[in-house]
């Protein structure tokens, strides 16, 4: 079962180097990270997808919850959250085309970058559907891509702050 | 005033209480032995090996509750620091490890003696610093010494490049007045909700065990152990690293249990309807296979380290928290409540576990036997040295058969006095231990018990032991192999003995031990143990090595059988399962 969790983090040299060292010590995966200084720049806020049951997940919960630097940590998939992911897409021109347009209407996204040969575009949704709308994709056609990973946040009330 | 940084330092170690730093000099640690040098409140113990620093702190840490203290340089002496890093880190002993870096702009360029010891050192160590500012030492060493100490305690690493000592840079000298980590938040009380339920659970049972380990020695909480007991009078077993914190002479008592634990400490717990974690964690070495443990039992699991919790057992009361406050609150609850534990069912229960014990328990009895003409049974080595000590001496060992068989024959009455490598199972670490231990208990008799292999892994330490006079008592039990590996090709591999004898290459340890300056006694009868154990404990002011000859051919028994065995199936003999 795909988890997502959310970690408040010492803004340190190394403090990031220990989570993912964690997850490969402990022998657990990260599917994607994301991470970035938030608010005062003092700490960073990371967002980790990985694979596991109930028990798994709580156990890489509290392990990362025992490393030194880190604050807080959440597991955001335990209730309802929201989740997203941004993608940069080049693609050349010619594959600009109708099909790709109405593939592409679903997503929130929009042109960065146009020109007689290049096309390159932002495009932003939940991680799955970007999933399913990269796999429809004729791979052929896709010169570059880059993903965010994802990113979330619990649903209004429930707040995960320092 | 302003000071350089390694003067911070020293200050700082100092303000620390810190009485010794077990270390060795190079490069990248120059500056910081010169401050060293210049002080006369910090004692260096010259080793022969970092890894000799590491284990000899470590024996200080586990013996006092201190944190200990090691300073070695960058690249070679960083990474011979790992392995007492890694023995303490899976034993949570707390370390301060202050390694030397090559200076901050040749940090990255692969420059003579660079390793990134922060790096390596990562999965191992509770946390680690570089230190990029010198004015921040203090504070860093505040903080690691906090760190190393407190919670689950573990070794911290302070990584300095050289230009951060630098004599001719100062800086006046500021720490914080009080540690504030908003990450790091050690003190939990436990939850009241947590151990009500658990006394309801207790006083409910009619099989139940305590299941004691390290935690209760470092968090020491021994008394309140013994003082919960009083109260309930519940039969008690001790982890390898809980040893000594419940009286081995208490009728409640079972001795050790796990994969070498006595036959009925074992049964006990398969059979348990309650099972009282206190400070444990389970181990696989514990548990055998996890799915097959205690089947009918309800498991109450207290710990400071809430990772420890349902890791490998699932805890149907999980208490987070210190062990003392934990067991203290537990008690209270237990004076509050109307449950009275049934005490007919309880004394069904001892009647059963008495059962089991006279089937098939330890014979602490071996030594009133004198075999002749026969080898010694290394069983006897350790009873005989019970004796001999009044069962009061300080025991490091190293790793092994002997070790085990310490474990099941030294009734260690008293917490710490027990201090050998469980969780990491580092060969090398009773020596250097056994002179952190002597260092810090100058006037008690400390004993290292070790095997011909495992001595000779850290054999170098004689030289320090001289160097500082150190009149540590050594009794290795000489079984010409690596017993254990040797045990279990024995047992799984049809007797095909790859690699775990020497074929006559073993030392004259005697002469040995009197190149190093020490003295050297050889025994091969059992006849003669007592009076050479006499002899040596005689010798006050020297360091004896006695190199006792016992019968190869001896396993250590009870043995839990694996794979797929749970926690009722053990060898109790050579060919004979129980
Ligand atoms: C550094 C290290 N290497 C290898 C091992 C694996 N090992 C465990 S016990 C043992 C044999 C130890 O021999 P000895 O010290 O003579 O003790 P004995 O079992 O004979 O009492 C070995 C090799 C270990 N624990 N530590
Ligand atoms: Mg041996």
């Amino acid at each position: 079962m795909k988890r997502t969790l959310a970690v408040l983090i010492e803004n340190k040299p190394g403090a990031l180097a220990r989570i993912v060292g964690l997850f490969h010590q402990r022998g657990y995966n990260i599917d994607s990270l994301n991470v970035a200084p938030v608010f005062d720049e003092s700490y960073s806020r990371m967002t980790v997808t990985t694979q596991g049951n109930e028990n798994v997940v709580e156990q890489i919960t509290k392990q990362i919850n025992k490393l030194i630097d880190v604050i807080k940590v959440s597991d955001l998939t335990e209730g309802s959250h929201h989740e997203v992911e941004y993608v940069l897409l080049k693609i050349s021109t010619k594959q600009f085309n109708q099909t790709f347009k109405r593939k592409l209407k679903y997503f929130e996204h929009h042109i960065i970058e146009q020109d007689n040969s290049i096309v390159v575009l932002g495009v932003m949704g939940n991680s799955a559907s970007i999933d399913d709308f990269l796999k429809s994709l004729n791979k052929k056609s896709l010169i570059e891509l880059s993903r965010s990973g994802c990113i979330g946040m619990h649903k209004s009330e429930k707040h995960l702050t320092i | 005033m302003k000071f350089s940084g390694g003067d911070l330092l020293m200050r700082a170690l100092r303000e620390e209480g810190v009485k010794y730093i077990f270390g060795y000099p190079g490069g990248a640690a120059l500056h910081i032995y010169d401050a060293l040098f210049k002080q006369k409140h910090i004692e260096h113990i010259l080793v022969r090996h970092e890894q000799g620093a590491t284990h000899a702190a470590d024996g200080y840490a586990r013996s006092t509750g201190k944190a200990g203290v090691v300073l070695v340089t960058s690249g070679p002496g960083a990474t011979n620091a790992i392995t007492g890093l890694a023995t303490a880190f899976m034993d949570s002993v707390p370390l301060v490890v202050i390694s030397g870096q090559v200076q901050s702009h040749l940090i990255g360029t692969d420059s003579f003696q660079e390793t990134d010891m922060i790096g390596i050192s990562r999965p191992i160590v509770k946390h680690s610093y570089i230190i990029n500012k010198a004015e921040d030492i203090p504070k860093v060493v505040q903080e690691a010494f906090y760190i190393a100490t407190t919670g689950r305690p573990g070794p911290v690493v302070i990584d300095i490049p050289k230009d951060m000592t630098d004599p001719n840079l100062k800086f006046e000298y500021k720490k914080p007045k009080s540690i504030n980590i908003r990450s790091y938040k050690p003190k939990i009380d436990p939850h009241p909700g947590q151990i009500k339920k658990a006394a309801r659970a207790l006083l409910s049972s009619e099989r139940p065990v305590i299941y004691a380990g390290g935690g209760v020695v470092l968090g020491n909480a021994s008394k309140e152990l013994i003082a919960l007991n009083k109260l309930v009078k519940v039969p008690v077993t001790n982890t390898l690293m809980g040893l000594g914190s419940y009286p081995p002479k208490d009728k409640l008592f079972l001795g050790m249990l796990g994969m070498h634990g006595t036959y009925e400490a074992n049964m006990a717990m398969h059979n348990a309807d309650l099972i009282l974690a206190i400070g444990a964690r389970f181990d696989d070495r514990i548990t055998n296979t996890p799915a097959l443990f205690a089947p009918n039992a309800k498991v109450v699991h207290i710990d400071v380290d809430p990772a420890s919790i349902s890791k490998i057992i699932n805890a149907d009361i999980p208490i987070v928290g210190q062990v003392k406050e934990s067991v203290l609150a537990l008690i209270k609850e237990i004076k509050k409540s109307k449950i009275k534990i049934d005490s007919e069912a309880l004394d069904q229960w001892m009647s059963q576990i008495y059962e089991w014990k006279r089937l098939h328990g330890l014979n602490h009895d071996l030594w009133k036997h004198v075999r002749k003409n026969q080898k010694i049974l290394p069983q006897v080595v350790v009873q005989e040295l019970y004796h001999a000590t009044n069962g009061d001496a300080w025991i490091t060992s190293d790793v092994g058969q002997h070790q085990m068989f310490v474990a099941q024959y030294y009734k260690f009455n008293k917490p710490r006095r027990w201090v050998n490598s469980g969780g990491l199972g580092t060969m090398g670490f009773g020596l250097p231990a056994a002179m952190g231990v002597k260092l810090a208990f100058p006037k008690d008799e400390v004993v290292c018990v070790t095997g011909e292999g495992s001595i000779q892994m850290c054999i170098q330490e004689l030289s320090t032991c001289l160097q500082y006079g150190l009149p540590i008592k050594i009794v290795n039990i000489n079984n010409e192999a690596l017993g254990m590996v040797k045990q279990w090709q024995d047992m799984i591999y049809n007797k095909r003995h790859s690699a775990s004898t020497y074929q006559n290459s073993l030392p004259d340890f005697v002469r040995l031990a009197e190149a190093y300056g020490h003295i050297g006694f050889k025994v091969t009868k059992q006849e003669d143990l007592s009076k050479v154990f006499k002899k040596a404990f005689s010798l006050k002011n020297r360091l004896v090595f006695i190199d006792v000859y016992v019968d190869p051919s001896e396993h250590v028994y009870p043995m839990l059988v694996a794979p797929n065995g749970s926690m009722k199936d053990m060898w109790v003999a050579k060919d004979k399962k129980a």
